[in-house]
């Protein structure tokens, strides 16, 4: 049941009134977001200054680096679980030798930049977030304020290059690891000889598959910044607010890069 | 220097300071003290417009600030230091880099002069030994220290200080109003202190201005706010245990 209440205007006369006040306060958010993002976007011809490429090249270490150790075991274990369940399907039509098809069309065009995505939001988005809403709570992002240093240029526009950056890396290195893991399924379970499944997979891939997917990555990698900055940038609260604005950052972040993976799977499939 | 004129803020239509009227001399230290949600912190962001006024207005030098923005509320900032209650250093940079860093950012100097300012700063707090240090590595009044090193380094010519000594024990509170007061004498600079430490605000400042519900109650020398007659003062100066006789109890605290 609707609660007055729960949409926090008192001053709404009406049920109505207090969606519409929702529906205004959420398209706030969503625009403060994108213009955040937008301003990031513009500094991005600053990152080779002196003082700032440092800083730019830490972050790439923590969103590159840092991820592959679960990005690794994640694109192993899912190349191999996709090799096994297809390959056994595929394996009653006596046409277990496709099955280096399927898993290397599947990884290109969805799951690589998909799982690579889920994986940088949980673990670099959530970390983006609560340090960003730490520093808010302490007053640090004021401090840069007052010092005249742009939070904008100084704290996001580094993180937006990381993943902008590291995202399509960290996605073909997903797709290279995931076809791996499908070999080492397709030739252990399925009987299907290395040359033959790396001939049905580099045979039916095309190079679109492989752009839109990477292109796909950096849409992803711009959202989780986008979703990350903000929500620890407006953080209030307190620890109870870093705790919301971390646990927000992953949520939204699953949800716009599920709803924007479908959008884009369209454009380029539909 | 520093003048509001019947200053209203209002937080979702709850009015923290409400007609505020204050003026700050230049070169004097004046104590802003009150219970909690008098304004006092409030006003303070409102100096270096982290708050915009809901009407009235905040002028610095004559000039109004209220719609300052870009280059101009850069200059503006540029003149103040700001030690903030949590000292607000940044958690993965040294002490060192945390107090080099607006110089770093908003000065061309070469970083040998900016070492050479950094050192002096850091030997007049006497953190020079805790310059490599993380701030999460150094005990609460250093980090205070820390956080009026960096204010300071950029020479302004306003300081503005948010609860210097809250959290700390009443030794490292005293140390560091005479390191506030030492600052004085050596830059000549205004300072603004927001705090509940009366023993404070007696010792470092030129004037005491008291908050109560978003407005200046009195503003007095220390000496007279100590004999005030005003209910709500006399009632701020017991709850600390402050006689009308402080300074002749304990002379050693006249500082300023």
């Amino acid at each position: 049941m609707l609660n007055h209440d729960q949409y926090q205007c008192p001053e709404c006369e009406s049920m109505f009134a207090a969606w519409g006040h929702q529906v205004l306060a959420f398209s706030q958010r969503v625009g403060q977001a994108v213009l955040l993002n937008t301003r990031a976007l513009m500094m991005m011809p600053l990152m080779f200054g002196k003082r700032i490429r440092g800083e730019v090249a830490h972050q790439m270490f923590l969103t590159g680096i840092k991820s592959l150790p679960v990005l690794t075991v994640v694109a192993l274990f899912t190349g191999m679980i996709f090799a096994l369940q297809t390959g056994l399907v595929l394996e009653d039509y006596g046409q277990e030798a496709e099955v280096g098809g399927g898993v290397t069309i599947v990884m290109l065009r969805e799951m690589g930049p998909f799982m690579t995505a889920l994986i940088i939001a949980a673990s670099v988005g959530s970390s983006i977030a609560a340090q960003l809403g730490t520093m808010t709570v302490s007053e640090e992002i004021s401090a840069l304020e007052i010092m005249s240093i742009n939070p904008v240029r100084f704290l996001v526009m580094p993180r937006l290059v990381a993943l902008l950056t590291m995202m399509p890396l960290l996605t073909l290195y997903t797709n290279v690891l995931a076809v791996a893991g499908g070999a080492i399924i397709a030739r252990s379970q399925l009987g299907v000889e290395l040359q033959a499944y790396l001939d049905t997979a580099v045979g039916i891939a095309r190079n679109k598959d492989l752009y839109s997917g990477l292109l796909k990555a950096t849409c992803f990698g711009y959202i989780i910044n986008m979703v990350a900055c903000y929500q620890g940038l407006y953080t209030k609260g307190g620890a109870v607010g870093v705790g919301v604005a971390t646990r927000s950052t992953v949520v939204i972040s699953f949800l716009v890069i599920l709803i924007t993976g479908f959008i884009l799977t369209k454009v380029f499939y539909g | 220097m520093i003048r509001f004129e019947n200053v209203v803020k209002e937080f979702s239509n709850r009015p923290v300071l409400n007609g505020f009227n204050l003026h700050v001399h230049k070169g004097e230290t004046i104590s802003l003290v009150g219970t909690s949600g008098a304004g006092k912190s409030v006003t303070l962001k409102h100096m270096v417009r982290l708050l915009t006024p809901t009407s009235g207005d905040i002028r610095i030098d004559g000039i109004r600030i209220n719609d300052l923005n870009g280059d101009e509320l850069d200059a503006l900032r540029s003149r103040f230091g700001y030690l903030f209650q949590s000292a607000a250093l940044l958690q993965w940079m040294s002490v060192f880099d945390n107090v080099a860093l607006p110089l770093r950012e908003n000065t061309k100097l070469p970083e040998r002069e900016i070492e050479q300012k950094v050192n002096h700063v850091l030997d007049q707090v006497g953190l020079l030994p805790s310059a490599d240090k993380l701030p999460a590595n150094i005990s609460g009044g250093m980090q205070k220290r820390a956080g009026l090193a960096r204010a300071v380094v950029i020479e302004p010519d306003i300081l503005l200080y948010d609860e210097p000594t809250s959290g700390l024990d009443p030794v490292t509170s005293r140390s560091i109003d005479e390191l506030i007061h030492q600052l004085q004498k050596d830059l000549g600079v205004t300072s603004v202190v927001v705090t509940h430490d009366m023993i404070s605000a007696l010792t470092i400042s030129d004037r005491i201005a008291m908050l109560h519900q978003g407005r200046v109650l009195e503003v007095s020398t220390p000496k007279e706010f100590l004999i005030s007659e005003n209910e709500i003062i006399r009632g701020f100066l017991d709850s600390q245990c402050i006689s009308p006789s402080f300074f002749d109890e304990f002379p050693e605290k006249v500082l300023s």
